[in-house]
């Protein structure tokens, strides 16, 4: 059996705001075909205020799907549609305490959920943009599609880089065979061959012997970002590049990553990247921390 | 009421009488079985008993042709690679969709080494359709291998018929016997069989002890080499306590046979009976006619099997499930695909397992309280809608998948 949380078995077994909510005015239903499990939020709206004013869930799912739902509907009773919206799913699996990495598509699944059942209430059509694969790294959390969409767009090579740029394989190394088939396949696909002992892509880096400028300097960190976003994406996230001033980039992090305890990471994540790359120092800082006098001028000028 | 194990084609417990033949061999004949003392002078003789019960227990005709192995999955991949190691011009094996992964994962492993496998698919009930299996047989397959009893439904195989018709086509034949060997009847004399795998663990036999039964003359090939224990075939200083206690476990089997196949066949029988009479919409999936006598896997449409466990095992009683989420994969079990169980059926899926230490009195207590799980479930199911499913469950419910 998981070793699942008190939290998590006391919303299995007491679960809260079960059934259907009468009359509800958001519905949104999803489900993963292949993990089986299913969600139907349905929520009802003072059209006013834009509050939720009640919560419903409907799950056909395991354990931890159901304590998703119903820690779900708790969370978002009382807050409006936009706050609402800003509910990651580790904010779900936090308020249980957490989740086996198994489970964690469960909490991903609340969360689009609410996504729908907004869209529904805006007379939106949603489209759900994440792909879920089988889970390779248990460790990270990281699945097969993931990998595979990192492989093919930076053109990964080995176990190696798939680590860099996922952290699927840092942990404690199980998974490599699973890695290495993913990259075999892949690597077919685009007419190469897998070789273990390639070595790791090259970051195109170090020869820069001319400092970059500020428009290079740009360009690259967009690409890089761009290069990262996949992932961000997967964690309920993103980022957006505010300003850059000399050596340092603004961003802002949206959606899960926003406000996160693994926020703080994410950017490390980003600036050691971004090092790597442009060959130069930079620091990332959170855009709203970027100093509100500076004018691009006097920064250019400074 | 104590605790309701349910869950014996996972795992058994050791009968007492099999704990107690095992204990002098941990601490008075402790001995390597190849020294010349007194701490192993009773060793040797108590793995010829050991293997001579084994023997009886199948039907073997020498007790020569039982291999003490570690477990029931080294049996599997010993009777395929020794196959493909003796033959290697043949480079195919059949075998069927839902054997355990002991089998399906050594095969998949093989086939990306250039193998073709065959894997035999099943009916609704899990059957497998001998005329397709006719045709496959030529002489480039190195090994068929098909479960005799399958662990999840039950299922049993006509592997005594499958090993004749491969015998008659010169092609060798294994069967993982891990769930059948123990519950049913067998006399691997008078069959075609020529390699056949067992678990201690199945049949009240410690963990961490299997056998490969090789009919004699088979070609055989190693996949342990080193010492010359089990007559070089399997080398590694023997498991002298757990073979040991084998042995008698299988002992207890043969003397417990008809028991298992009447009483333990009325358990079952009531259990899923009263299942199915009470609960709406549950069925039992695998060959109804053709089942190992303890096991039943009822389907619970519009619920999910590790929610229905979570809330047994609340209860005090122990199952298991074929769904998705109970093994952490993103799939119900391949069994269920394989049979073309729909998703909403396949994820509810419940196996009740017993052994002769089950009671009709633990029947009577999961009969009382699995039509409060179901219903239960049932109420927070988009599916259902107060005392049914809601009409056109796949109409009235479209999410949107992922
Ligand atoms: C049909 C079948 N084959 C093989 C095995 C594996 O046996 P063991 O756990 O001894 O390796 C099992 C047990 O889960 C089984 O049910």
């Amino acid at each position: 059996m998981w070793d699942y949380s008190e939290k998590v078995k006391d919303h299995f077994f007491n679960p809260k705001n079960a059934g259907a909510v009468a009359g509800a005015n958001a519905i949104g239903e999803v489900g993963s075909i292949s993990c089986g499990d299913a969600l139907r939020l349905t929520l009802k709206v003072n059209e006013d205020t834009e509050v939720i004013e009640e919560a419903g869930f409907q799950t056909f799912g395991c354990g931890s799907a159901i304590a998703s739902s119903s820690v779900l509907t708790e969370i978002i009773k009382g807050m409006t549609l936009d706050d609402a919206l800003k509910v990651s799913n580790q904010d779900i699996a936090q308020e249980l305490d957490g989740l086996p990495p198994e489970k964690m598509h469960c909490s991903v699944m609340g969360r689009e959920a609410l996504q729908a059942a907004v869209a529904n209430y805006r007379g939106e059509e949603w489209k759900d943009d994440h792909e879920e694969g089988a889970l390779i790294c248990k460790c990270f959390a990281i699945d097969a599609v993931m990998i595979e969409e990192m492989v093919w767009a930076n053109k990964l090579r080995t176990v190696e880089d798939v680590t860099n740029f996922t952290k699927a394989g840092g942990g404690c190394a199980a998974c490599h065979e699973d890695i290495e088939n993913i990259l075999e396949r892949v690597l077919k696909e685009r007419g190469e061959s897998f070789n273990p002992d390639a070595a790791p892509i090259e970051t195109p880096v170090v020869a820069e012997k001319k400092p970059l400028t500020n428009l290079q300097r740009i360009k690259k960190i967009e690409a890089v970002l761009d290069s990262l976003r996949p992932q961000l994406m997967a964690d309920g996230g993103d980022v957006e590049l505010v300003e850059v001033v000399e050596n340092t980039a603004y961003v802002n992090m949206t959606g899960a990553c926003n406000g996160c305890q693994m926020a703080a990471m994410t950017i490390a994540g980003i600036q050691q990247r971004l090092m790597e790359v442009l060959g130069e120092f930079i620091k990332v800082v959170p855009a709203s921390q970027m100093p509100k006098l500076v004018t691009i001028q006097e920064a250019s000028h400074a | 009421m104590p605790d309701i194990y349910l869950d014996n084609n996972a795992t058994t417990k050791v009968d007492s009488a099999v704990v107690d033949v095992m204990i002098p061999y941990f601490t008075e004949q402790f001995g390597n079985p190849s020294s010349i003392h007194k701490f192993a002078d009773g060793v040797a003789r108590g793995i010829k008993h050991a293997r001579s019960q084994v023997q009886q227990l199948i039907g073997a005709e020498h007790d020569s042709e039982i291999i003490f192995t570690s477990c029931g999955t080294e049996s599997d991949s010993t009777a395929i690679l020794s196959a493909i190691k003796a033959q290697p011009n043949k480079k195919e094996i059949i075998t069927t969709m839902v054997e355990h992964p002991a089998i399906l994962n050594l095969c998949e492993h093989l086939e990306k080494e250039g193998y073709t496998i065959h894997r035999l698919p099943v009916d609704k009930c899990g059957r497998l359709n001998l005329e397709a299996y006719k045709k496959l047989l030529s002489d480039q397959v190195a090994i068929v291998s098909v479960m005799w009893a399958n662990n999840e439904t039950g299922t049993i195989f006509p592997v005594v018929e499958m090993a004749e018709m491969a015998n008659e086509a010169g092609v060798m034949f294994h069967t993982d016997a891990v769930q059948a060997v123990g519950k049913i009847p067998m006399m691997l004399k008078d069959t075609k069989i020529d390699m056949l795998s067992i678990s201690g663990h199945k049949l009240h036999a410690p963990k961490g002890i299997g056998v490969l039964y090789l009919r004699r003359g088979t070609r055989y090939r190693p996949m342990l080499r080193g010492g010359h224990q089990e007559r070089g075939r399997r080398a590694g200083t023997e498991n002298s306590a757990s073979i040991v206690g084998l042995g008698k476990a299988c002992e207890l089997a043969l003397e417990f046979m008809e028991y298992e196949n009447i009483q333990v066949k009325a358990m079952r029988d009531r259990l899923e009976q009263g299942i199915v009479e009470q609960i709406p919409h549950c069925f039992i999936t695998g060959d109804l006619e053709n089942r190992l006598p303890n096991t039943t896997d009822i389907a619970f449409e519009y619920i999910e099997g590790e929610s229905i466990l979570m809330l047994l095992n609340k209860a005090g009683i122990a199952a298991s499930s074929g769904s998705a989420c109970t093994s952490g994969s993103l799939e119900p079990s391949h069994v269920m695909r394989a049979m073309q169980i729909p998703y909403t059926a396949a994820h509810g899926t419940i196996r009740f397992s017993f052994s002769r230490y089950n009671t009709m009195s633990e029947v009577d207590e999961v009969l009382k309280v699995m039509p409060g799980i179901a219903a239960t479930l049932r109420k927070l199911s988009p599916y259902w809608d107060g005392n049914g499913p809601v009409a056109n469950p796949e109409q009235a419910f479209q999410p949107v998948y992922a």
